[in-house]
């Protein structure tokens, strides 16, 4: 019986981890964070100006929000049709045969591809294409940073997708058939408005995933410490500004940048929690 | 029994085969009449092609992506294959075994939802007569003209069947196909829709795959014994039970499998 | 009958919106995956050309020896035996502590599934599976080179990784265990097994494939990861094995590169390697759950 005890003392200990692990996240994020709220209050947020030179320093995080909210959201918009499209060609139309099997891997090594290559394809393979077509002469910016995230997410979206189209029942489909539907009437007619929370929810988690990237888009983005002020203008998201900044930071700073992350890492889970609450809840 | 009617049947199936990959066939060169106006039940153990050879009656088995047909059926004398599956099935209903609304729409959405697929507009009040008519056939009126604007999943299982049956019926189809109606319902609903079916024959023809022998002895006029894709015998249902040709027919009625 | 013709009418017109619709799905299936031959095409055609012994077995250049080897056209001396150390130092040690943390964890959440704390604690992993990568950076940054190795170091970019691998491996392994019949489970108790034996003899073993996918696919994960390490292990262009000192890594490597444009060439090599690296990793552990009784 003892060796029982342990086992289960020792797995009970081995889940505080967790517990440990998030609050420690939590405070020490806040605990960075503190300085520049001292300083700025929670104007700090809303605040434009971004000026690091010492003697005028000024800290505003509202060019970084925005730039990840332009950028996710583009690559949200982009990746909406594509995501779409795939998973019914999957699901539906080709459902069962070889040629869905190899699509889905092919989208499923979408995913396996690291951040940092996709961001460093983007640079020596997409932008000179971007730059060709006169719509941007640097070929950094929101644009090109958002249509590699719309790549780098497709694989999210379309998986789960994918997952909640198969589960609507057949016999709900064959009705439809047998009343004289066409595959295009049964799709919008049943099999959508079935799926349709949990393809939402997709579609959330998707942004989730855009939200949090780094690499791809620090290397895409442009690195200005300014809303963006259009779609091919250069810009920063929270992500980027902190890999590009946090090496030669301290002080206040740093402060902004631990602040900056806090606020990330709270959109994050908020936007992931949402998606897996329409998950639980509705699929 | 009425023998009024002119003696061509309904639907010809003509050396019928259906393989779900090549080689192996679930229907296997059948050839059978379905008289007009008639219950014809399918009979035979799990996995005889039962369901198939229904599915073929309305093509619906062309959902499958490899599957292979050979033989033909023809409905008044033509060739269902020769015409568009969308006429075809306006032609041909079907109710399936577990009972299933569209979940999205309305009573009242559900049993129109054949003019809605196939978009053709009609007037209000020739939506509302046809609602009406049809949930009066199938004895659902009374029970849900006061629901016809809510989701029809509260209503019991016997309730969703015949909504699903008025679904199929109010395109006034020649031919209605049903796969195993009543094996999802309990006793009494089982009990009401076979007297449906039985006051239904006289507008409609039903063929009827079921489980249950006693069912099929219950209120089918001809009966089909299939077994594993093969037709081993057709004939009028007394007949068939009372004094079966067939060795394999016999083992089945008396129990020895299925 | 009236309704006969409208149907008629409208056959033609629904079937091609059909068709159409067939074809814009196609059309989008097809554009989704161009890029994955447009990265893997452009890699391999750019890449090939420094894949040599050296390098795997040398470290870094520095940028004067590569520009001068750009700049006659030769193929740049040195390797990523720097990088492939650093990853294999933070990867080995990251396991060390995530495998059997993160075995355990899932272990306990699939004994207590009904416990109140075990669905608190399975909520706090989901949302520590989707912190991004870069704050775990911050982390362990303030936890290790602040306070701990006080400057850069394998061990804080080893942290870091802990952090990544965690959740992946508690919430497979969980699912691994929820699809052992508990039938299994029952005979061992019936034989008499005490409980801890039953965990040890019976339920990690049945399970192991699963499990060792779940491991595999967190390791495919944390291989790829550049942010955390830059703000953790920073970089060096020694082959190192101290874990209190700043260590490389392959993606670090390859950020290293792309900064400086004579490496060019070895930015694509370093890339196909690491791109070939992680996708072997996900067909072989997709390989291993394909042939395995127990998801």
């Amino acid at each position: 019986m003892n060796g029982d005890r342990v086992t289960k003392a020792l797995l009970f200990l081995s889940s505080l981890i967790i517990l440990l692990l998030s609050a420690g996240i939590v405070l020490s994020l806040a605990g960075g964070a503190i300085p520049v709220f001292k300083e700025y209050g929670l104007g700090f947020i809303t605040s434009t100006v971004w000026n690091p030179t010492s003697g005028s320093e000024e800290y505003g995080a509202m060019p970084f929000i925005a730039g990840t909210i332009i950028t996710s959201i583009l690559a949200l918009i982009i990746c909406i049709p594509m995501a779409f499209s795939t998973s019914l060609f999957i699901s539906e139309y080709y459902s069962g045969t070889r040629t869905a099997g190899i699509l889905r891997s092919l989208v499923d090594l979408l995913a396996g591809i690291p951040s940092i290559v996709y961001g460093f394809w983007g640079f020596y393979a997409l932008r000179p294409l971007l730059i060709s077509t006169g719509l941007t002469d640097q070929g950094f910016g929101v644009f090109t940073a958002s249509l590699v995230l719309a790549i780098m997410i497709v694989p999210y979206a379309t998986s789960l997708s994918i997952e909640i189209i198969s589960m609507v029942p057949a016999e709900l489909k064959e009705a439809a058939y047998s009343l004289g539907a066409t595959r295009r009437e049964v799709i919008f007619s049943v099999v959508i408005p079935a799926a349709r929370s949990g393809i939402v929810a997709s579609f959330i988690l998707a942004l989730g995933r855009a939200l949090g990237e780094t690499m791809a888009v620090t290397m895409l983005i442009g690195n200005a410490n300014m809303i963006p002020k259009g779609l091919f203008a250069p810009g920063n998201t929270m992500a980027s500004v902190i890999a590009n900044q946090f090496g030669e930071a301290d002080g206040l700073k740093m402060s902004a940048l631990i602040a900056i992350g806090l606020l990330l890492f709270v959109i994050t889970a908020v936007v992931n929690a949402a998606g897996k609450f329409i998950i639980r809840r509705f699929a | 029994m009425s023998d009024t009617q002119n003696s061509e049947p309904v639907i010809k199936i003509e050396k019928l085969s259906i393989a779900y990959e090549p080689g192996r066939y679930a229907v296997n060169d059948v050839s059978a009449d379905i008289k007009r106006n008639n219950i014809t039940a399918i009979m035979g153990p799990s996995g005889c092609g039962k369901s198939t050879l229904l599915r073929g009656l309305n093509r619906l088995h062309e959902l499958y992506p490899n599957i292979e047909t050979k033989g033909d059926v023809l409905l008044d004398g033509q060739s269902i294959f020769s015409m568009s599956v969308i006429e075809l099935r306006r032609k041909v209903g079907m109710v399936f075994q577990r009972p299933n609304p569209f979940p999205n729409m309305t009573i009242y959405e559900n049993v129109i939802a054949g003019f809605n697929l196939n978009d053709i507009r009609l007037k209000k009040n020739q939506r509302d007569e046809i609602v009406e008519n049809t949930l009066k056939n199938v004895t659902l009126w009374d029970e849900v003209k006061e629901f016809l604007y809510r989701k029809g999943t509260f209503l019991s299982g016997g309730q969703q069947q015949r909504l699903c049956v008025a679904r199929a019926i109010a395109f006034n189809p020649e031919v209605l196909l049903l796969d195993e109606p009543t094996s999802a319902l309990d006793p009494i609903a089982t009990s009401k829709i076979e007297d449906l079916l039985v006051e239904l024959k006289k507008q409609y023809t039903l063929v009827l795959v079921t489980h249950n022998m006693s069912q099929a002895a219950r209120i089918s006029d001809d009966s089909m014994f299939m077994y594993l894709g093969e037709l081993v015998e057709t004939g009028r249902t007394e007949t068939l039970f009372t004094n079966p040709k067939d060795a394999r027919t016999e083992a089945y009625l008396t129990g020895k499998f299925g | 009958m009236a309704m006969e013709i409208i149907l008629k009418d409208n056959i033609k017109r629904r079937n091609r919106t059909n068709g159409r619709f067939r074809y814009l799905i196609i059309a989008g299936a097809v554009v989704t995956i161009i890029p994955i031959f447009l990265i893997v095409g452009n890699l391999a055609a750019k890449g090939y050309k420094q894949i040599n012994i050296a390098f795997f077995t040398e470290p870094a250049p520095d940028t004067f020896q590569a520009m001068m080897a750009a700049s006659s056209g030769e193929v740049i001396p040195g390797g990523i035996a720097n990088g492939l150390t650093g990853s294999l130092l933070m990867v080995l040690a990251a396991s060390l502590l995530a495998i059997p943390l993160g075995l355990m964890t899932g272990i306990y959440l699939y004994e207590n599934r009904t416990r109140r704390y075990a669905g608190i604690i399975r909520s706090l992993t989901e949302i520590l599976q989707g912190v991004p990568s870069i704050i775990l950076g911050i982390i362990s940054y303030l936890w290790v080179v602040k306070n701990i190795t006080h400057g850069y170091s394998a061990l804080a970019g080893s942290v870091a990784l802990t952090i990544m691998m965690l959740p992946l491996i508690i919430r497979s392994t969980e699912e691994t265990m929820m699809m052992i019949p508990i039938t299994i489970r029952e005979a061992a108790f019936a034989l008499g097994v005490p409980y801890y034996k039953m965990i040890y003899k019976i339920l990690i073993p049945v399970s192991f494939s699963g499990l060792a996918t779940g491991v595999l696919l967190a390791l495919s994960r944390i291989l790829g990861e550049t942010a955390p390490l830059m703000l953790t292990a920073l970089g060096s262009p020694a082959i190192s094995f101290d874990i209190a000192r700043p260590v490389s890594a392959v993606p670090l490597l390859i950020w290293d590169f792309y900064n400086d444009p004579n490496m060019v060439d070895l930015v694509w090599s370093a890339s196909l390697f690491l791109m070939v690296f992680v996708l072997s990793m996900n067909l072989l552990s997709r390989r291993i759950s394909s042939k395995r009784k127990y998801i």
